[in-house]
């Protein structure tokens, strides 16, 4: 327990680069892990920077990261290709805590935040799936889930509307026992306040500027919870008592901002 | 047993104290971590402008402790104003620490920091990796620490700390310096270096900023041996900071004179609870060796 433990990044290869829409990208990573879905990896390109992502798939031997690209870091990380080095350490995090039950799961998924409910959803047995995305082309790992239930802003497919109406109107709290959600936050936040109004767990998985990963700059923080080390998945009871959540963030430099102008990256 | 501790005239219920940029981000997190047993707690140090800091990698742990290259990211004195202004409802108290380039900055922050409810002000001199500030400053020789510390000391009427590098016999006249200058306690060590971990199969550098400050284990004799030193030379309370994991750690540094112990990596290495856990080893500790209350652990190892 006290013992000498390393958090050092190690240098793998990426084996293959998947394009799932424009601006999403898969990075096959050849490498052998555990893995929680919901977990995260801090991903580190020598000279450029260290960033957290989730894994999108998680085989033996082989993990992949989908990526959205959003500034300086993803970028770089979209230039890369089949033989590139990339490092990463971790899994960090709880992830999301997969029980035997009675009842289905629902999984509720807003844009980009479909990434760690992916990797969730294969180890689920048969949940009520309900995705939603600005339009249809931005929708990824369409042939990936048994059954899954859309909904874009545009109505160019599946639902017209937004995930949080869909799961409204396709909630069936009588025959569900757990709601799993990432997004932006605002939307996760109403599919929590409809889930209490339900007496149904919720966890859901939240985002904040990630610095060491490691629970000890603080930097993560969301009320006293840091979000590296007690989430990014947190369940009801946590989400209670979070003032923070759906309400505010911490920018880089620790500057709180609400949680409109902070947490944008999982939209579209 | 009864292991609190008067310090300065602040009181604390025990002599575990959380170390500056470890978790003090928020007062949220500050009221975490008391609630985990620490005797008192200290914010990240705060700097007159918001600062992002380095890039990450910001920190890395090797075999024998860690590297931090965080370059003291902190929303600013303005922001700190309305984060900590209710810190008094804080179950332990709270200690403000207070950074600056130049001496006028240290003293600027230290008089908004005044204002609020904090029962005492530390300054670190002695940071190692962040460009301006204290080893990379000129913050940590004598002259600099004596015009930083009375300048401070006209803003503030609060208990003030000085935290001093990891050094070598200077440091007792680093010391001697801060007590010159007005300072009413000690704060030994800061992270000590900067160090360096290279990746070899990238060949490169891991940290962002490529060189940190070493805390953790490896810091412990040092720090101990820094402690030790400065109690001999200087007459003022000392707050033992270096590599303290558990409670033989602890009594080890309070042995070498310290009045109390800043715990910081081992929040990685033992989680939050660190602090209680480390209070409780202390007492076994004391009742399996006959000692009955602090005051005959501090400087024991001066004989
Ligand atoms: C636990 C967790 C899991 C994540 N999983 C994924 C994932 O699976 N796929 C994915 O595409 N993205 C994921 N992200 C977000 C991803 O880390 C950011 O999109 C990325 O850091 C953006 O960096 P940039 O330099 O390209 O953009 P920038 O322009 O630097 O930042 C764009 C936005 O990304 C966010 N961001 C930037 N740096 C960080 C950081 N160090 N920590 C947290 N957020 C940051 C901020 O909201 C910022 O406004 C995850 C974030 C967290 C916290
Ligand atoms: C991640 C990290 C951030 C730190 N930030 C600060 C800081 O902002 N101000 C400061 O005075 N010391 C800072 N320190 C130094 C610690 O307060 C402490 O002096 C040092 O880490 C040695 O103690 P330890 O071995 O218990 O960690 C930091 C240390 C770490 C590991
Ligand atoms: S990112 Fe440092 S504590 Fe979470």
């Amino acid at each position: 327990m006290i013992g000498p433990r390393i958090e050092q990044p190690q240098l793998r290869e990426i084996t293959e680069v998947i394009s799932e829409a424009p601006g999403v990208k898969t990075l096959v990573i050849r490498h052998s892990t555990a893995y929680k879905p919901g977990q995260f990896f801090m991903i580190w390109l020598p000279g450029v920077g260290e960033k957290p992502f989730s894994l999108s798939h998680h085989f033996e031997g082989e993990v992949g990261i989908t990526v959205k690209e959003r500034g300086p870091f993803t970028h770089a990380l979209f230039s890369l290709t089949p033989g590139s080095a990339i490092g990463l350490r971790g899994p960090y995090g709880n992830g999301f805590s997969v029980v035997e039950r009675s009842r289905r799961a629902c999984v509720v998924a807003g844009g980009i935040g479909i990434v760690p409910l992916a990797a969730l959803i294969d180890r689920l047995q048969q949940p009520l799936v309900i995705y939603g995305a600005r339009s249809q082309d931005l929708l990824i790992f369409r042939n990936r889930f048994p059954e899954v239930s859309f909904a874009t802003d545009d109505g160019s497919e599946g639902f017209h509307g937004s995930a949080v109406e869909a799961f409204r109107s396709l909630l069936d709290p009588k025959a569900t026992d757990v709601v799993y959600t990432c997004g932006p936050e605002p939307m996760m936040r109403q599919v929590f306040d409809i889930c209490e109004a339900h007496h149904l767990p919720c966890q859901a998985a939240l985002e904040r500027y990630i610095k060491c990963g490691i629970g000890i700059c603080g930097q993560c923080c969301c009320d006293g919870y840091l979000v590296c080390r007690d989430g990014p998945v947190f369940s009801s009871s946590l989400l209670r008592q979070l003032s923070d959540f759906g309400r505010s963030a911490r920018l880089r430099d620790g500057r709180v901002t609400t949680i409109e102008d902070y947490a944008s990256w999982r939209e579209s | 047993m009864d292991l609190s501790i008067d310090l300065c005239g602040i009181k604390l219920p025990n002599p575990t104290i959380l170390a500056s940029g470890v978790l003090g981000v928020s007062r949220c997190s500050l009221a975490r971590v008391a609630s985990c047993g620490a005797g008192a707690v200290t914010t990240k140090s705060i700097s007159l402008e918001p600062r992002s800091g380095h890039d990450n990698p910001c920190v890395v742990t090797y075999e024998a402790g860690m590297l931090n290259a965080m370059g003291y990211p902190n929303p600013g004195a303005e922001a700190a104003r309305e984060e900590f202004a209710a810190v008094d409802q804080l179950p332990v108290p709270v200690i403000a620490s207070a950074v600056g380039t130049e001496p006028e900055e240290f003293a600027a922050v230290a008089e908004i920091l005044t204002a609020l409810p904090f029962a005492a002000t530390e300054i670190p001199v002695s940071c190692p990796h962040t460009p301006g500030f204290g080893l990379m400053g000129g913050h940590a020789s004598t002259d600099a620490i004596r015009r930083i510390t009375s300048l401070v000391r006209d803003k503030t009427k609060l208990p003030l700390f000085v935290k001093l590098p990891a050094g070598g016999p200077e440091v007792v006249d680093l010391a001697k310096a801060a007590r010159d200058g007005g300072a009413d306690g000690i704060t030994a060590v800061n992270t000590i270096g900067p160090g360096m971990v290279i990746n070899i199969e990238a060949a490169r550098p891991v940290l962002g900023f490529k060189k940190g400050g070493v805390s953790g284990p490896a810091l412990r004799p040092v720090a101990v041996r820094c402690v030790y030193d400065i109690y001999e030379a200087v007459d003022l309370p000392i707050i033992g900071v270096g590599g303290i994991t558990t409670g033989r750690d602890a009594i080890e540094m309070m042995m070498a004179g310290a009045r109390a112990v800043g715990i910081g990596s081992a929040v990685y290495y033992r989680g939050m609870d660190v602090f209680s856990e480390v209070c409780r080893e202390i007492r076994t500790w004391m009742e399996d060796h006959g000692y009955e209350s602090l005051t005959e652990i501090v400087g024991a190892a001066h004989q």
